[in-house]
């Protein structure tokens, strides 16, 4: 069959940023599928140069609207370990709990506004305010929920205010503390309602196989950690990020692409929950199974799956945490901070995946060389090459021009990519 | 929607984005309470991030973002040329933003630095007004959500509405925030513009002059002020830069 198709998506839609898809089949023969990214460059590695250690996690925060509390959180690692800082217990249950609200609210945001409209065949959310509102109202109050966690926690839902180098500024009061507690309570009816609507959904059965990275689970599913492993086997410090993320420059793409054991690899959701699935509460571990999510599982659209089953654990450890903020003394908030100059690499978990940030300080306390590996950053390469695989497994089933450019699309979607912040 | 038995004109709205987080689109859609009804008095019929809808024809254009690109100042003067309102959304559309200290940079070392041999196109980040006329400013890092109803509510219904004059020292008064200038931070709420409802100060973090500067600001008395206070010439600077809504006056 001589089949011609051009797939040319030029600034995806519902997804965080800019980037383009563009597949070509001549005479039946897949000629090329890329995923380029061609967001405006920022440069924030420069920017960073010569700025005093209390605006850098303030200019961290601004390279991502959706993870500020991510680039914030990593920031103020990196700075404490280049100061050899250790903070107060409280300030670092304060901050998990930003950082729940934070997953809890990127996860809604990619699964109710991004994702959803695809599998219910509308071009948003908004028209399904009309033909399906229980969904939307889910959606809002979920949403609304998990922003009111990052404001008491963080002092505001993007870009926060009260998380500094040392600790933070601010203990909640118990009464929002407490009243969140019964909010994060009822909503896990949303959450079960949110699984049979996803579960509804016909996520495409395509599967290549790569390879994930995330953070190693010590105490816990990780949010916060020194080592980093993946599912070929490896495992170092998060200090030695560099020997994972082999960044180079991809002559399409503003953004950087990065390889491991093999051409790319995928960090997020599904690679947390392929190399630590054994940590999660077990309430999310039933509705993985439920929802036929088993690791490794190399589905990339499955991922939607992984951030709701995540959506699940961080509702019943934020409640958990809560109860610990209310039951002990706060005690100190800041550690005392002297700047020292020095190296420190700091690694976190984005809602996206792993995000390191590495910084030079001088003796002054301003930053020498800065630099930042980004979740999506690390994903695009991945993208990249599944394009490739997904198109020629569904042209050989006869899809539709029209249904490619969807599953493409899809696809691309699927990662929840945060294209600014992968090109910073 | 009906107001009165009479359907009401709902604008049409596109949603744009350059240079920037995406965070002041971001909170378009927060604030849940309102967000339904919010939506229901408007129509978006262009809106990237959260739509796939790619309709034409709005009145009403919402810019997020600075330019830092050629392909980024044909776009802004298309939708100029479109929009019968143009209306600049956050600090990086106002006045370029943190995007704009990456111009204290030469900026093909900083392409060296990133990007070692395959340097990617970029200029000197501009705000919008310093590529096309803007017909409504709203600063912000990010913008809040309230005021951005009100904005909108004024173009459609006139609903009053005016930026405050005053900074944002005002707020934290009224908020009953303890002011952290004198508890010894670096402070710029004498100085910018108020309307924030000054989230920064109520957590212990000094303003950092993200909405631009207040009406008839005492700048030189905020200075010596902040000089006889002891912050170091290199800090004030560093901090009124910040955001890039001082140039021209620090």
């Amino acid at each position: 069959m001589s089949r011609q198709v051009t797939v040319d998506v030029r600034h995806l839609t519902r997804v965080e940023g800019h980037g383009n898809i563009l597949v070509r089949i001549k005479d039946g023969k897949l000629e090329e599928a890329r995923w380029d990214v061609v967001e405006t460059p920022r440069f924030f590695e420069v920017m960073f140069k010569g700025k005093d250690f209390r605006s850098v996690p303030l200019l961290a925060a601004r390279i991502c609207g959706i993870c500020s509390i991510s680039h914030c959180l990593t920031s103020l690692a990196a700075t404490e370990n280049a100061f050899q800082l250790v903070i107060p217990k409280t300030a670092a249950k304060v901050r998990l709990l930003a950082k729940h609200g934070e997953t809890l609210q990127s996860h809604l945001l990619h699964l109710f506004f991004l994702a959803m409209p695809d599998f219910l065949g509308v071009p948003s959310v908004l028209p399904l305010l009309e033909t399906n509102p229980k969904a939307v109202e889910i959606a809002i109050r979920l949403k609304g929920l998990a922003n009111r966690l990052c404001e008491v926690t963080a002092g505001r839902t993007t870009h926060p205010v009260s998380l500094r180098v040392g600790g933070v500024t601010v203990m909640p009061c118990s009464d929002e503390l407490l009243d969140l507690r019964g909010e994060l309570e009822h909503s896990l009816d949303d959450l079960a309602a949110t699984v049979d609507l996803v579960k509804s959904f016909e996520l495409p059965e395509f599967v290549r196989e790569t390879e994930f990275v995330s953070l190693k689970a010590e105490d816990g599913y990780p949010f916060f950690g020194d080592r980093v492993i993946s599912t070929d086997g490896v495992e170092c410090d998060a200090a030695n990020y560099l020997e994972v993320a082999n960044e180079y420059v991809d002559a399409n793409n503003t953004s950087k692409w990065t390889h491991l054991s093999r051409g790319s690899y995928v960090v997020g959701a599904l690679a947390r929950f392929n190399n630590n699935h054994e940590f999660l509460h077990p309430e999310a571990t039933r509705v993985a199974r439920e929802m036929n999510l088993e690791p490794v599982c190399h589905n990339p659209f499955m991922c939607n799956v992984a951030q709701l089953v995540e959506c699940i654990h961080c509702t019943h450890e934020a409640m958990d945490l809560i109860d610990e903020l209310i039951a002990t003394q706060p005690g100190e908030l800041t550690a005392p901070v002297e700047p020292k100059s020095g190296q420190g690499v700091g690694a976190v978990e984005a809602p996206r995946g792993i995000l390191f940030h590495d910084y030079e300080y001088n003796h002054e306390g301003r930053i020498v060389r800065a630099n930042c590996v980004v979740p999506t950053t690390q994903n695009n390469a991945n993208i990249h090459r599944d394009l490739s695989s997904l198109v020629t497994y569904f042209v050989k089933q006869g899809i539709s021009d029209e249904a490619l450019e969807l599953k493409c699309s899809m696809l691309v979607r699927s990662y929840d990519p945060c294209i600014s912040c992968s090109v910073h | 929607m009906k107001y009165l038995g009479i359907e009401s004109q709902r604008p049409k709205i596109g949603v744009f984005d350059f240079t920037g987080c995406e965070g002041c689109q971001l909170q378009l859609a927060n604030k849940e309470e309102t967000l339904a009804a919010f939506l229901s008095c408007i129509d978006v019929v262009c809106f990237r991030e959260i739509s796939s809808a790619s309709g034409e024809g709005f009145t009403i254009a919402l810019v997020e973002g600075a330019i830092s690109r050629e392909d980024e100042v044909e776009r802004i003067r298309w939708i100029r040329e479109q929009a019968e309102v143009l209306v600049a959304l956050g600090s990086c559309a106002c006045f370029g933003g943190v995007n704009r200290l990456k111009n204290d940079f030469d900026l093909d070392e900083a392409n060296r630095e990133v990007y070692g041999d395959q340097p990617k196109p970029t200029l000197p980040v501009r705000a919008i007004n310093e590529v096309v006329p803007v017909d409504l400013e709203i600063p912000g890092c990010p913008v809040s959500k309230a005021e951005v109803e009100r904005v909108v509510q004024h173009l459609i219904w006139e609903v009053p509405f005016r930026f405050p004059a005053y900074p944002v020292c005002l707020e934290c008064k009224q908020r009953y925030t303890v002011c952290v200038f004198e508890m010894g931070e670096l402070c710029l709420g004498p100085i910018t513009r108020a309307g924030c409802d000054a989230p920064c100060p109520a957590a212990g973090l000094g303003c950092w002059g993200c909405r631009g500067p207040a009406q008839e600001t005492n700048f030189e008395e905020f200075l010596s002020v902040a000089r006889e206070r002891g912050f170091s010439e290199d800090e004030i600077v560093d901090r009124l830069a910040f955001f890039g809504g001082f140039r021209g006056i620090a």
